[in-house]
């Protein structure tokens, strides 16, 4: 059985990679200084020309990208080639209204499924597989970045979407399922399906690929024993491709960072000096070798450890822990990320005062998401229909700005609680 | 109509009413009607008090919310089936009602329904038709 997708690179010398990643640095930052008008403008006024740019020591002059650029230049300028070359967006939520699009090349897709073909196959993935994709698809990254992934393997590709979950256990059962890709909540909840129809010897899977939400070792273990599988991490960000900008190896000691197309570095989040190896803080990607969406120097805001250390897999790659954490208040529920400053521009535009709490909670492995609003003299009616028919406005507002259902919970004045004079906006009541 | 209703918004919790008729009770306001809709998550207090003016502004000054709506009370006879024919009038009417409760009162020997109604003018209209009369606040002995 194949180990590695593309063994010349994920086993390549340090120095090899090294030398890879001098060379489409280089180059890239011309690209991006010829191509893109905004962040040459970011680089003029940090006073570094492309020119400085010599190799990847020197990649701590280049200024960063954060969301409030992803924002600013929605949706077209962060582009690098123009859109008649462009074949494809994904998207995800930005930090308010505005989404934040990310464009692709055809090569762009191809080097992106080429990097979840290497996580497939580091998960035993080959010709004889049947892949089972139950990421959503659409504009999220996770369900097109695996099926493409999957189709470069070769297994048979079954692009079931997320949801459904009887139609998922047929499909399973039917057909066989070796492999199954979803976020490592919805691997419990049909893990605790399978457990409770006693379904367990009709399931053929070896492994699953979970990722796109913050799952803990205890839960590995879970769903590992209930599926009888070897469950392997994977992580990505849309605005650097998607799913496979890392995954795990058979070790299960964190994910290898595909560092032939992205440079990875640890900075301080406060004041964005770069960490040495080893040290925790804020994740940052270069891509290296992106066309369309060529984001240099891009603050995840991901709080995690890399590690180069010799992996007994035999992929190079340096290595990154699990997310510990975010150095801003994003949250993410049933894998999508959603910000307290969106739920904020809705309740305003809508009318309600600025003053909420979002509660997440996790009750039989599915995220719920609870807004409490407090009721205004303004909003406020004699009328039961009224109130309600508000209501029902409002969490569809909820739903176009996030992509997932939240409960409103309407309350009375002053009573979302307060902790010296500054509101709680979340709680986050997840054991994860 | 000139009867005032005041309507509160309830948060689910326990004890929330009994701290909203206290207070009430302590200020010395006579409730002659009381009833709530409710949901999953929280509700509509409706009240008819001897003075709403000053119902209204004690509830608000502690915090509550609410808002003031005109009501329509109707006097029925104590006894079967005159509810039962001042909803007939109603129905054939095609007048639709988004709420009624009753209003209790020892005066007259008559039961009292409070009514909020799509069309007001159009109902007070067809009850006269019909030979019933609302009733102003002078008969139920409010301010």
């Amino acid at each position: 059985m194949k180990r590695y997708y593309q063994p010349e690179i994920e086993t390549a010398s340090r120095e090899q990679i090294r030398e890879w990643q001098n060379e489409r640095l280089v180059r890239q930052v011309h690209h991006v200084w010829d191509s893109v008008p905004y962040y040459r403008a970011k680089m003029e006024a940090a006073g570094v020309c492309p020119e400085d740019i010599k190799s990847i020591d020197d990649l701590h002059l280049l200024p960063f990208i954060t969301k409030d650029d992803l924002r600013e230049a929605y949706p077209y300028g962060l582009m690098g080639k123009p859109l008649r070359d462009c074949v494809r967006i994904q998207s995800t939520s930005g930090t308010t209204g505005k989404r934040v699009v990310a464009f692709y090349t055809q090569k762009d897709i191809d080097l992106w499924e080429d990097c979840c073909a290497r996580a497939i196959v580091a998960a035993g993935g080959s010709e004889e597989d049947v892949c089972h994709v139950s990421y959503g698809y659409g504009l999220f990254t996770g369900g097109p970045g695996l099926n493409g992934g999957s189709h470069k393997v070769g297994c048979l590709t079954l692009p079931m979407s997320s949801g459904n979950t009887e139609r998922q256990l047929q499909f399973l059962t039917d057909l066989g399922s070796t492999i199954i890709c979803c976020t490592p909540s919805y691997a419990a909840y049909l893990a605790e399906s399978i457990h409770e129809r006693g379904l367990r010897d009709k399931i053929k899977l070896k492994a699953g690929i979970f990722g796109a939400e913050a799952w803990s070792e205890n839960m590995r273990r879970d769903i590992e024993e209930k599926l009888g599988i070897k469950a392997y991490d994977i992580y990505g960000l849309t605005e650097i491709s998607g799913p496979g900008v890392s995954f795990e190896c058979e070790e299960q000691t964190g994910m290898h960072i595909n560092e032939d197309h992205f440079i990875a570095e640890i900075i301080d989040p406060n004041t964005g000096k770069v960490l040495p190896e080893g040290e925790k803080g804020e994740l940052v990607f270069t891509c290296l070798t992106k066309e369309a969406f060529p984001l240099l120097r891009y603050r995840t805001r991901d709080i995690c450890v890399l590690s180069s250390k010799n992996c007994s897999c035999g992929r190079t790659f340096v290595k990154m822990t699990k997310p510990m954490g975010r150095s801003d208040d994003m949250l993410i529920v049933k894998g999508v990320n959603v910000f307290p400053s969106q739920i904020e521009t809705v309740l305003i535009a809508q009318g309600y005062p600025a003053n909420y709490q979002i509660v997440v909670d996790r009750q039989n492995n599915s995220d719920s998401l609870e807004v409490m609003v407090e009721m205004t003299p303004e909003n406020f009616s004699d009328s039961l229909v009224k109130i309600t028919e508000m209501e029902k406005a409002l969490v569809a507002e909820l739903k176009a700005m996030l992509g997932i259902y939240a409960k409103v919970k309407l309350v009375a004045p002053k009573t979302i609680t307060r902790s010296e004079g500054k509101a709680v906006r979340v709680i986050d009541r997840r054991k994860i | 109509m000139n009867v005032n209703q005041i309507s509160v918004f309830l948060e689910n919790r326990t004890g929330q009413l009994a701290e909203i008729t206290h207070l009430l009770a302590d200020n010395g306001i006579d409730l002659r009607a009381i009833s709530v809709a409710e949901t999953a998550d929280y509700g509509i207090l409706r009240l008819i008090a001897d003075d709403a003016e000053r119902a209204a502004s004690i509830l608000l000054a502690n915090g509550n919310i609410l808002t003031m709506t005109p009501v329509m009370v109707v006097g029925v006879s104590d006894e079967p089936s005159s509810l039962s024919r001042l909803l007939s009038i109603i129905a054939e009417g095609e007048i639709g009602i988004e709420y009624m409760y009753s209003l209790f009162t020892n005066r007259n020997g008559k039961a009292y329904m409070v009514f909020r109604v799509s069309e007001e003018e159009r109902l007070c209209a067809l009850l006269e038709q019909n030979g019933i009369m609302p009733v102003d606040k002078a008969e139920l002995g409010l301010k």
